[in-house]
């Protein structure tokens, strides 16, 4: 067994839990990052020489706990008493780590770095370095930014973090409604930067996908909420479907090959879901999941449950209203046959996604089973030429076809 | 830690009837909390004046710099734990609700 591939695993399983536990302690967010650095850094020193220690994570723990002592040592001798007497304190519990002794504290380390306070894409590369442990190379190459730019963002970002005062703890109960949905839509986010296309890479997209489940799997476990398990388990049934979107076509769900999809992963997905909707808290994951869990249900397309699509969607455009969410349900209504109400929304948002491809795939569809066949390939000739993905323009060429027909 | 809530607000929308009680009750929760600093309303900004130096020369010149949106209008001085305990108080106050609540830590000196 190889001590490298090995200190790879400990790596990128244990990087988050290690460096929320380091940050606990020492309340200081580079401090922390560094000392664990230099562990890991010993550690591919000494594994390959001694052996991998019977407990790596322990073992990482206690010796990026010295590393972080040591330089609070050094600059503690021009240092003030407090800062000698902090030393003192944490000197104490020093001592080699029992693996459970190592407290997950990776909720606030969440909560800290998803901080709205914080811009967006700062949260999402906060995250993705702290809790994912992926390096700034990696973050700049899925989100297509140069390596200097996500730098950047970490630096501000952290320097806000300490200078702002923003606290490492998890919300009290009644500031949590305020804080939890950046924490929920960071992991979305990232989920979702999984399916936009772009060019090969180290960093696959099932990498920054599995990361994103991971994120939500601890997040979950951590704190038990209808909507953390919502979101898990729209993630899961999400990706369910990933090795049928083709790879990096981006096949659309109507033609997708069903069989291909991971039935374990839509298995897990629903199970989630059904408790979260036990609850009777409904959110806007736990919505979006039932959507998905109800194209999950369906053998094809045609097949699918639209009456019941369509109202889920209604429900979501009561919680979180949008023009998209409206287009979806019209495109429910409009499966589902009721096609005076799906005209009525459809032509309502004409002007607000005057550019937006699925608007007019959507129109062509409802046009097409009004009879109206030259109004509907109009609409297919500019949803073809707003299409930017390759699989998506030779699907939408085929249904224009068999509207000639 | 110390945070500095800047109120702002367009002057030329005419503000609730029921501002300065909502203001004073705000006032008077904060104080009792043990929040407050200190805080005060300002004049509108057609009473502002600038003042700059330039190469030793004093220019003074009637109103702001830039012209924006909205005007600062007034301030409270709060002393919280964190900032989301900041960020808490600085959406009660009455303004919040039409106008916004810059929330900035003081920033501190050794010696």
């Amino acid at each position: 067994m190889s001590t490298n591939r090995e200190l790879i695993r400990v790596f990128r399983n244990d990087h988050g839990r290690l460096l929320a536990a380091l940050i606990a302690q020492f309340r200081d967010f580079d401090l922390a990052e560094e000392a664990l650095q230099a562990a890991f850094a010993k550690a591919t020193e000494v594994w390959p020489i001694k052996g991998r220690p019977d407990q790596p994570a322990a073992w990482l723990m206690t010796v990026a706990k010295r590393q972080a002592l040591d330089r609070l040592r050094k600059s503690a001798r021009q240092g003030s008493d407090a800062m000698r007497h902090t030393i003192t304190m944490l000197s104490e519990t020093e001592g080699d780590l029992e693996p459970e002794a190592i407290p997950d504290e990776r909720l606030r380390l969440i909560f800290t770095c998803c901080h709205p306070a914080l811009a967006e894409d700062a949260q999402i590369a906060l995250t993705l370095r702290t809790l994912g442990g992926l390096s700034t190379v990696e973050i700049a190459r899925a989100f297509l930014v140069s390596e200097p730019a996500i730098a950047k963002r970490l630096t501000r970002a952290k320097a806000k973090i300490r200078d702002a005062g923003i606290a490492y703890d998890i919300p009290e109960a009644p500031e949590l409604p305020h804080r939890l949905p950046s924490v929920l839509s960071v992991i979305y986010l990232i989920y979702n930067e999984s399916y936009s296309a772009f060019e090969g890479t180290t960093l696959t997209r099932a990498d920054l996908a599995e990361e994103a489940l991971h994120l939500a799997e601890i997040t979950h476990r951590l704190l038990p909420l209808p909507e953390t398990e919502g979101l898990l388990a729209l993630l899961l049934l999400h990706d369910a479907r990933r090795p049928a979107r083709g790879d990096g076509k981006m096949i659309p769900l109507e033609s997708q090959d069903r069989s291909l999809w991971n039935r374990d992963k839509i298995d897990r997905g629903r199970k989630h879901l059904v408790h979260a909707l036990s609850q009777g808290q409904p959110g806007p994951y736990q919505l979006q999941a039932a959507i998905s869990a109800v194209h999950c249900d369906a053998p094809d397309w045609e097949a699918t449950d639209w009456t019941q699509i369509a109202g889920l969607y209604h429900a979501l455009e009561d919680l979180t209203p949008s023009d998209v969410v409206t287009l979806n349900k019209a495109v429910a209504l409009c499966h589902a046959g009721k096609l005076d109400i799906a005209e009525k929304l459809i032509l309502r948002l004409a002007d607000a996604l005057v550019s937006y491809q699925p608007y007019y795939a959507a129109r062509a569809e409802l046009h097409r089973r009004l009879g109206q066949i030259g109004a509907a390939r109009s609409d297919l000739y500019t949803a073809i030429s707003l299409s930017r993905n390759d699989a998506e323009i030779v699907f939408l060429k085929e249904r224009r076809a068999k509207l000639a027909n | 830690m110390q945070y500095l809530a800047l109120i702002y607000a367009n002057e030329a929308v005419e503000p609730p009837a029921d501002l300065m009680p909502r203001y004073i009750a705000y006032t008077k929760e904060i104080t009792e909390a043990g929040v407050t600093k200190g805080g005060q309303a300002l004049q509108p900004i057609s009473t502002a004046t600038s003042i700059q130096m330039r190469g030793g020369e004093r220019q003074v010149t009637d109103g702001p710099f830039a012209e924006t949106k909205e005007q600062l209008g007034g301030y409270y001085l709060l002393e919280c734990d964190s900032l989301d305990e900041a960020i808490k108080w600085a959406a009660k106050i009455p303004t919040a609700e039409w106008g916004t609540i810059e929330v900035r830590p003081i920033m501190t000196f050794d010696q």
